[in-house]
């Protein structure tokens, strides 16, 4: 019987970005995106909760050492995201549109590598209180 | 007197820079809030107004009426903007919440009826920084 505990680390970063296609006209862009596509970008305080799921180890009572992780989530996404711009200054976003939802990908794809096999991982990403996405869903 | 705050929202980039100083020393005072391709925040602004309740509505201002003068004088000129770039009462001012929080004074006040005062302005730029401004 394995006596699954999720673990949750809350870290966070203020970034600018705007949502546009480059593939449409400014006139698209507009009537989907609206004052997001603004040119000049604008931005959020991103609240990021990382979820950790698995089975207490015997010797030590912890899933993950929180300390672990939130040393890990800094080196790996404040370090790159904290007071950027997410169109501009990260690589992962020159041909990816900086929504919620692909940052909060992008998060796990950076983060998975770095979390032992045997734990379960998921992001949550708000954009601002009221909006935020899961991932995997 | 009674007080009345409402709280309304923007989301805006920004960056700290002084274009009379160099790179290195606006990286030095600034560090990483002068990003040269800006950064951005959730920012929130409290807005309290004081005065005497009217005896026919029992209101000092319709907290309704209140929140649209900060949106038509505040809010559009800020909301998924840049502040650096995009806001004309910022223009040729160093984008600091102490400077915006002065701005917006100066912009929201005279958008109020002659029967209530703008007591203050708070304005939050993350769960840990916020500025108030009392007019003074």
């Amino acid at each position: 019987m394995a006596n699954k505990v999720a673990i949750y680390r809350k870290e966070h970063f203020n970034a600018a970005h705007r949502l546009f296609n480059p593939a449409w006209s400014d006139a698209e862009n507009d009537k989907i995106f609206g004052k997001c596509a603004y040119p000049n970008y604008h931005g959020h305080n991103y609240d990021l909760i990382v979820k950790i799921t698995g089975v207490p180890d015997a010797q030590t009572g912890y899933v993950v050492d929180t300390k672990v992780i939130s040393d890990l989530v800094r080196r790996e996404i404040v370090e790159r995201f904290d007071h950027r711009n997410l169109n501009e200054d990260v690589a992962e976003f020159k041909n990816l549109n900086p929504t919620a939802e692909n940052i909060a990908i992008v998060i796990y794809n950076l983060l998975r590598p770095h979390i032992h096999s045997t734990l379960e991982l998921q992001v949550r990403l708000y954009e601002t209180p009221r909006n935020f996405v899961d991932y995997p869903a | 007197m009674v007080y009345l705050t409402r709280i309304e929202h923007f989301n805006a980039a920004h960056r700290l820079y002084n274009p009379n100083w160099t790179l290195e020393k606006n990286e030095e005072v600034f560090g990483k809030c002068a990003n040269k391709n800006w950064h951005g925040h959730n920012f929130e602004l409290h807005v309290t107004i004081k005065g005497k309740a009217d005896p026919d509505t029992g209101f000092i201002f319709d907290a309704k009426k209140l929140a649209l003068v900060i949106q038509e004088r505040v809010v559009e000129k800020l909301d998924h903007r840049n502040l650096n770039v995009d806001v004309d009462f910022m223009r040729g001012q160093l984008c600091s919440i102490e400077n915006l929080i002065v701005g917006i004074w100066k912009e929201l006040e005279p958008g109020l009826p002659t029967q209530v005062k703008l007591h203050s302005l708070k304005l939050v730029e993350t769960a840990k920084i916020y500025v108030e401004y009392y007019g003074e």
